[in-house]
């Protein structure tokens, strides 16, 4: 086996750990922590069921992004529906064989990567165009768009310009989930989108990328508008009335 | 026009959002806490020697106390969506005033000190130590936060700005670093029983009065009870109601509508104040603390159902807290909610068929309403989402023959705060106050113009009082802010009132 498989199998298994064991940490904190004041932002939903679909539309049509701002709507819209295709159509790397959705959704997976690309340009450049967010932008705002960017132009390219051996691809990632390692394919363009990948998956739980997880353990948006029929009381807030 | 030692803002007739100016409003800051107002609520009197191991300590016990906090300071993405919507940034300028702007003072404190890529890397995360300068910034600019919620409407995550503002303060309480206004007043409400200080006697001779008045001017004997044991309702209002315009007309509204309902109802010496100021500062302890003198006084006075008056904040503690703070209230009549709101109560009256009003008795004014912030984003009246938009426009078009909306941005969940919430309503804060209302005022000058509005009804004590004072400033009179149930008690027709045309016929 190669030395580069073997780096890249080793860098994957890091990778991995470090996001799951990062993310599970951060949702167990979340979840942890009570919330002990109803604060939902009203109007909101009186029952579970309203908050369900409350937080589905935002999870889905980011609602309150759509009634704040229709650029960054629209760009970061673009985005996350672009990188949920792509990610639907990565999917055949994992699978064997591949589920018929999955192989249907290929070719809308192409257009998933350009309007993703799209989207990030669009939301980079507002973060020079627009006064108010260039002076909150960070430099680590600045370098996770160029990761983004990356992976995605880089994937592109291996789409449009220079295709790669993608059985072996997909053979090297099977081996990984089986434990049986088969080589990877030493393309330089392959080798670069793997790695900023990986570098995407052990920055997640450390970076403003738990705005994911975030979301579902937000109050203003999950808790349930019904303060005078039920008493809400958390745990620390309990001993207070011994 | 009122006089203003700043450039007070040029109202325009199309919201425009401001180029950023960094530092605007740094020079803002309130008057410091004294140590003896600081100790009566548990918090350190001065800043102490270790003031930044403390408070981070503190930041530490809070983001295991609070979800929202944790949460928060956390997920912004840096996307922009709240950069034009607060009323302050609107009206001063200022990027710190931007609500990710204000968050990110916090941010940056928690990033260096809780976060591993901010304990390495503190530039790239825009990490920094808890400075001397730091902790003056937070003073000042957690103190130009009326906690409206404005934000967290457009935010993606429901960032609330008013939790890390909350949070803030709580943290520089816990180092002997309190603001006077908010520290001196829940003092008073320990020592007296109401912000304002009103000891029982002088409130009783205020009761009275109001009688007096209401007899005269309608020939009925109306009741304005204090601490009247076995009364059915416990009325808790803010303590501005019982003096100061236009609140007080507010109030004789209330004892009206009581009065032709035919219920028993009474206010209480002990519980004399609607308002918490304890939300204001974030102290859970504190605000748990006000909300049990209600629990009090309505045990001790033995009433079946409780309603509050008009007032934004409290009533957002009154609806969203009460029950968890003071709770639970299994000893009141359990067919009303409790706490109820006087609106939804006058609502209902209407509904039933209760009241009668003479409208043509506000036909010398031509009104808009004003949402309350917190009223509008933290609370309900009623059972259906919105009912807080919908039942005091329906009171006000129920009591008023010429009513106009403000711009549909600029209302319901959208609503511009006053500019004077949140624990801003002082006067060494006038700057920011004058500058905060711009939005509102704005929109209140071109219905003005286009619908020839003459007045602006609102349900808050400290709306009321903010536009009072700062109308004069953008050339408006100071009592073109009316109660909505000072609108309610022009129209009301009471059983056995003396009409003018009766008057005439007896003069006849």
């Amino acid at each position: 086996m190669s030395f580069l498989t073997v780096l890249y199998a080793i860098l994957f298994y890091f990778a991995a750990a470090v996001l799951l064991a990062g993310l599970t940490r951060k949702v167990v904190q979340y979840a942890r922590a009570p919330a002990p004041l109803k604060i939902p932002t009203t109007p909101a939903p009186t029952n579970k069921t309203g908050v369900a679909f409350r937080m589905a539309r935002e999870v889905v049509f980011f609602e309150s992004l759509f009634k704040g701002n229709k650029w960054i709507w629209i760009f970061g819209w673009i985005f996350h529906f672009g990188l949920f295709l792509v990610t639907l159509r990565h999917l055949r790397y994992f699978i064997d064989p591949v589920w018929l959705p999955i192989r249907l959704v290929q070719p809308f997976g192409i257009y998933g990567g350009l309007a993703m690309v799209a989207g990030l340009a669009g939301l980079w450049a507002r973060r020079f165009l627009v006064d108010r967010v260039r002076y909150i932008t960070g430099i680590s705002d600045h370098l996770i768009l160029v990761l983004l960017i990356l992976i995605g132009l880089s994937g592109l390219m291996m789409t449009f310009v220079a295709h790669v051996d993608i059985i072996s691809v997909k053979l090297f990632f099977r081996g990984l989930m089986t434990l049986d390692l088969s080589p990877l394919p030493a393309d330089p363009l392959l080798l670069l989108h793997l790695l900023l990948v990986a570098t995407l998956m052990i920055v997640f739980p450390f970076s403003k990328l738990l705005h994911a997880p975030g979301l579902f353990f937000s109050p203003t948006r999950n808790q349930v508008d019904n303060p005078r029929e039920k008493r809400h009381l958390a745990a620390w807030a309990k001993e207070l009335e011994q | 026009m009122a006089k203003a030692d700043f450039k007070v803002p040029e109202l325009q007739q199309y919201a425009e959002i401001p180029a950023i100016e960094p530092g605007a409003m740094a020079h803002s800051s309130p008057f410091l806490s004294k140590p003896e107002f600081q100790e009566a609520l548990g918090f350190p009197g001065d800043l102490e020697d270790n003031w930044q191991e403390k408070a981070i300590d503190k930041m530490g016990e809070l983001l295991g106390k609070y979800r929202s906090l944790r949460v928060y300071l956390d997920s912004c993405v840096k996307c922009g969506s709240c950069t034009d919507k607060c009323h302050y940034y609107l009206g001063t300028r200022d990027p710190k005033n931007m609500p990710v702007g204000r968050q990110d003072l916090m941010r940056k404190v928690y990033r260096r000190y809780f976060t591993l890529a901010g304990k390495f890397f503190p530039k790239l995360v825009g990490a920094s130590d808890f400075t001397r300068e730091v902790l003056d910034d937070w003073y000042s600019y957690f103190h130009q936060c009326s906690q409206c919620r404005r934000c967290s409407v457009f935010c993606p995550y429901g960032i609330d700005t008013a939790e890390i503002s909350m949070a803030a303060r709580e943290i520089m309480d816990s180092i002997g670093v309190g603001q006077k206004y908010c520290n001196e007043i829940i003092a008073k409400v320990y020592k007296i029983g109401n912000n304002l200080g009103l000891p029982g006697p002088a409130l009783e001779d205020t009761l009275e009065g109001l009688e007096e008045d209401v007899l005269d001017e309608t020939g009925v004997e109306v009741k304005y009870p204090l601490d009247q044991e076995g009364a059915d309702i416990l009325v808790v209002t803010p303590s501005a109601d019982f003096f100061a315009e236009p609140h007080v007309d507010g109030l004789i509204g209330y004892g009206k509508v009581f009065h032709e309902v035919g219920v028993s109802w009474t206010l209480s010496s002990y519980a004399s104040e609607a308002a918490n100021f304890g939300m204001f500062i974030g102290s859970y302890e504190n605000m748990r603390r006000i909300s049990q003198r209600i629990r009090k006084a309505a045990l001790d006075l033995g009433v079946k159902r409780i309603v509050f008056g008009e007032c934004g904040h409290a009533w957002r503690v009154a609806y969203s807290f009460l029950n968890t703070l003071a709770g639970p209230w299994d000893f009141l009549d359990p067919r009303y909610p409790v706490p109820q709101h006087i609106m939804e109560f006058t609502y209902n009256a209407i509904q039933e068929g209760k009241l009668r009003f003479d409208k043509s008795q506000n036909d010398d004014m031509v009104l808009t309403f004003h949402d309350s912030c917190n009223v509008a984003r933290a609370t309900r009246m009623g059972d259906k989402p919105g009912g807080q938009f919908d039942i005091p426009r329906a009171v006000i078009k129920a009591v008023c023959n010429n009513f106009y909306d403000m711009d549909e941005e600029t209302i319901r969940e959208r609503t511009f705060c006053c500019g004077g919430g949140g624990g801003l309503l002082t006067d060494d804060l006038m700057e920011i106050r004058v500058k905060g209302a711009k939005p509102r005022i704005e929109a209140l000058n071109n219905v003005m113009q286009e619908k020839g509005v003459t007045h602006l009804a609102a349900i808050c004590a400290i709306c009321k009082s903010q536009f009072s004072k700062i109308l004069p400033f953008y050339g408006m009179e100071m009592d073109q802010v009316v109660s909505v149930h000072q609108l309610v008690s022009n129209a009301i027709v009471l059983t056995g009132q003396e009409t003018e045309d009766e008057e005439a016929g007896e003069a006849a």
